[in-house]
């Protein structure tokens, strides 16, 4: 036996070393080569990286601040001249209680509201300051008049008082504000007229208009009519839809199919095929996707156009390979052993995959879906096919109403023509998007090294 | 070789005749195996293995490596059945019943014949949900009580109950290689199975955890049919019966363990016995 190991005993032992000492200058340098490349990989991978979220974040922050108008409102009973709230006792029927209320609603939607609005703007300003109706009019978004006129349908008690109200600054207001335009451009390429933009400043000195956390990106839907109250919620919203049809149908279905081809489909041509489409299928471009779902759910099933629910559809056949694939490989993974210890034990087939297979597998099983389903979440093809490009205005009360999603509001944004107002504010939609993926791929990592330890 | 294969023909037919009158296969036969033969696709695995094996004893199958032992032994249980591409031939019958007829369910037959693998193989769950599966599968326990009971006494013919007592609920895992085989023991005991086949269940273990396992195989020829595979003659001198060699996919010679070691008939076995060939 001692004598196999020796393999050129015509050599001395000194030779050997030397040989293999001359081999091993070339093993080192090979495996410096190589880690060296690993790192410049890595670093040039992270600085991207990096760059993006540099970019992203320092464009996207100053989103995050909004500039609000803090106004003293009289509700002037001059302008207000629609009488008093219809009251319920004062009518026989519920029906005729409504018309008449209807009504009064409508009449004070009649009125000028921005007069109101103006009025309180005048107020702030110094005495005398000479500027137009229009010009100051262009300070408040034009959503002011609607918030103030909804104060007033609440509590129609407000007639005659005063009160302090906090109203959005206009777009162009909280970019003058914010310096995002060049201060020293000439009139003709300023948004806002000279005085409008003097009295901004006298705002801004006297506190009449300060700066504070944007909560509206997050409470508010869509807005074109009122730019700087545009926030995203509606497609927070939408986007949440797809995501709870994209977890109850692809997850279900993707891990019952891995489950079956892997474990208990016979191996035949049909599931050489199968399988063969299916890894096809991982690689179909996601408009390809959104295409079919055009045609099959909306001119097939007559599904509503821009619903969450054929987003939804629509992103779980994109998802259903990557988990198929995911699940596949994880089952695959598991080692013989413990496959014959319970089938020794005279498990059945489904006990062996139930009890045994599936427990060890789970964590992976379920990482692998997360991550498929916060790729689903960023998707954005597949979306605009099926009318999500929309401009939608409304949260998502169902699936089935109008909806936009995070990543198409994103695109739609970044494709508005005003920019100067709109790059900040996209870039703040991608600060929530990259949020929530990086939020799910966490949840991901932690279910994994708490389910792991526990096994 | 073509000569050794004429001759390992006839030697393999005359089973009966290598019968010795005080061996153990006067004690009534639990398995009968006729013209076993096995495919792995288009490869011939085993070439007709007919054989008896003997209720309450330990029967060893030796051979030199890929000769189609474990093969065999799959054979006896139908773990073959998962094996793709294998193909079964012949018949063996447990208690006069062909363990291949379609009318039987192989879930009632591993829960007959239990079986125990060359490297220790517990369920990634706890000493006590190891040993209690088989049980709560074949619906063995009527409470929990019951499965307590039936736990403890199997860790107990196992020999392993005193050093695991006091922790039960933790993974089988995490026991020392010889303690996982006693497990694995254990949990095909639970179930109270007629025959337990072994493939080589010390040939990851050391010395001292072999000589606990084969001190307890001797233990559980009283109450059990025992076939082992092992690859040390040693091991088959000390705790069989009977020992069948294998050459080659071929039934060469089987006999009371005694016979075979002391005065082989064939020269194969001989050389085999003698080191030289394996
Ligand atoms: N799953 C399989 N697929 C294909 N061929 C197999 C398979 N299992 C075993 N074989 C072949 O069948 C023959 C017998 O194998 P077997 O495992 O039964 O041998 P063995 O006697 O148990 O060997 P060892 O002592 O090394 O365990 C070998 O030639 C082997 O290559
Ligand atoms: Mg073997």
């Amino acid at each position: 036996m001692a004598t196999d190991i020796q393999t050129s005993p015509d050599k001395s032992s000194s030779e050997r070393t030397a040989l293999i000492r001359a081999g091993l200058r070339r093993r080192h340098l090979n495996e410096q080569i190589f880690r060296g490349l690993g790192i410049a990989a890595i670093a040039i991978a992270l600085g991207f990286v990096a760059l993006l979220f540099a970019d992203v974040f320092r464009k996207g922050i100053p989103a995050f601040v909004q500039s609000n108008v803090h106004l003293s409102v009289t509700f002037d009973a001059e302008v207000i001249d629609v009488g008093p709230a219809p009251a319920r006792g004062d009518f026989a029927s519920d029906a005729e209680y409504t018309a008449a209320s209807l009504k009064w609603q409508r009449d004070l939607a009649l009125l000028n509201w921005n007069t109101i609005v103006e009025a309180s703007l005048r107020k702030a300003a110094p005495e005398g300051f000479e500027i137009d109706s229009r010009q100051i009019q262009s300070i408040p978004e034009t959503n002011a008049r609607h918030q103030i006129r909804e104060m007033f349908v609440r509590d129609p008690s407000l007639l005659g008082q005063t009160v302090e109200v906090d109203v959005l600054a206009s777009a162009n207001a909280a970019n003058w504000i914010k310096g995002n335009i060049n201060r020293d451009l000439g009139d003709a390429q300023q948004q806002l007229s000279p005085p409008a933009r003097q009295l901004i400043d006298i705002f801004v000195e006297n506190g009449t208009i300060s700066n504070g956390f944007a909560w509206s990106i997050f409470t508010n839907v869509d807005s074109r009519a009122a730019p700087a109250s545009a926030g995203l919620l509606g497609a927070f919203v939408g986007t949440l839809w797809m995501m709870l049809i994209v977890v109850v149908l692809a997850v279900p279905i993707g891990v019952a199919a891995a489950i079956y081809l892997e474990e208990f489909a016979p191996k035949s041509r049909l599931t050489d095929l199968i399988e063969v489409n299916i890894n096809n299928l991982a690689a179909v471009p996601s408009i390809v996707f959104g295409l079919l779902g055009a045609a099959v759910f909306i001119n097939w099933f007559h599904l509503p156009i821009s619903a969450p629910l054929v987003g939804g559809l629509v992103l779980t056949l994109m998802t259903l390979p990557t988990i198929i694939i995911a699940t596949r490989g994880a089952l695959m993974g598991v080692s013989p052993a413990l496959r014959q210890a319970a089938l020794g034990m005279g498990a059945s087939k489904t006990q062996m995959v139930f009890h045994h297979v599936l427990p060890v597998t789970f964590p992976s099983i379920l990482t692998a879906t997360i991550l498929g389903v916060a790729h689903a979440l960023g998707e954005t093809a597949p979306l605009l096919l099926i009318g999500m490009k929309a401009f939608v205005a409304s949260v998502p009360a169902t699936p089935l109403d109008q909806a936009a999603a995070l990543p198409v509001q994103i695109y739609l944004w970044q494709g508005n023509e005003n920019r100067n107002f709109f790059e900040p504010r996209t870039a703040a939609a991608i600060m929530v998007l990259l949020a929530v993926m990086i939020l799910l791929n966490g949840v991901a990592i932690y279910l994994r090294s708490r389910l792991e330890k526990r096994a | 070789m073509d000569m050794l294969a004429g001759k390992v023909k006839k030697t393999s037919l005359n089973v009966d005749s290598a019968m010795n009158p005080t061996d153990v296969l006067e004690r009534p036969i639990r398995l009968t195996a006729r013209d076993v033969t096995v495919h792995y696709g288009a490869k011939q695995a085993l070439h007709g293995i007919s054989i008896d094996i003997p209720d309450r004893a330990v029967t060893a199958f030796i051979g030199p490596s890929g000769c189609g032992k474990s093969t065999f032994l799959r054979c006896i249980n139908r773990m073959n059945d998962t094996i793709e591409g294998a193909k079964v031939g012949g018949t063996i019958k447990l208690d006069g019943e062909d363990i291949y007829a379609p009318a039987l369910d192989v879930v009632e037959l591993r829960a007959r014949i239990g079986m125990v693998f060359q490297k220790p193989n517990p369920f990634p769950k706890s000493i006590y949900d190891n040993v209690a599966y088989g049980p709560r599968i074949h619906g063995l326990a009527r409470n929990k009580a019951d499965l307590d009971e039936i736990v403890v006494s199997s860790l107990r013919k196992a020999g392993l109950f005193e050093e695991v007592k006091d922790r039960l609920q933790e993974p089988g895992t995490g026991l020392s290689g010889g303690q996982q085989q006693r497990l694995c023991i254990a949990r095909a005991i639970a179930v109270g199975p007629e025959v337990i086949l072994m493939d080589e269940p010390c040939s990851a273990l050391d010395p001292i955890a072999t000589a606990v396992i084969e001190e307890l195989i001797d233990e559980l020829r009283e109450n059990y049919t025992i076939v082992i595979v092992t690859h040390s003659m040693q091991q088959a001198a000390r705790v069989s019966q009977r020992t069948a060699f294998f050459h080659l996919g071929n039934l060469i010679e089987q006999g009371p363990t005694e016979d075979i070691f002391t005065n082989p008939v064939n020269k194969q076995t001989q050389d085999y016995i003698m080191g030289r060939i394996g």
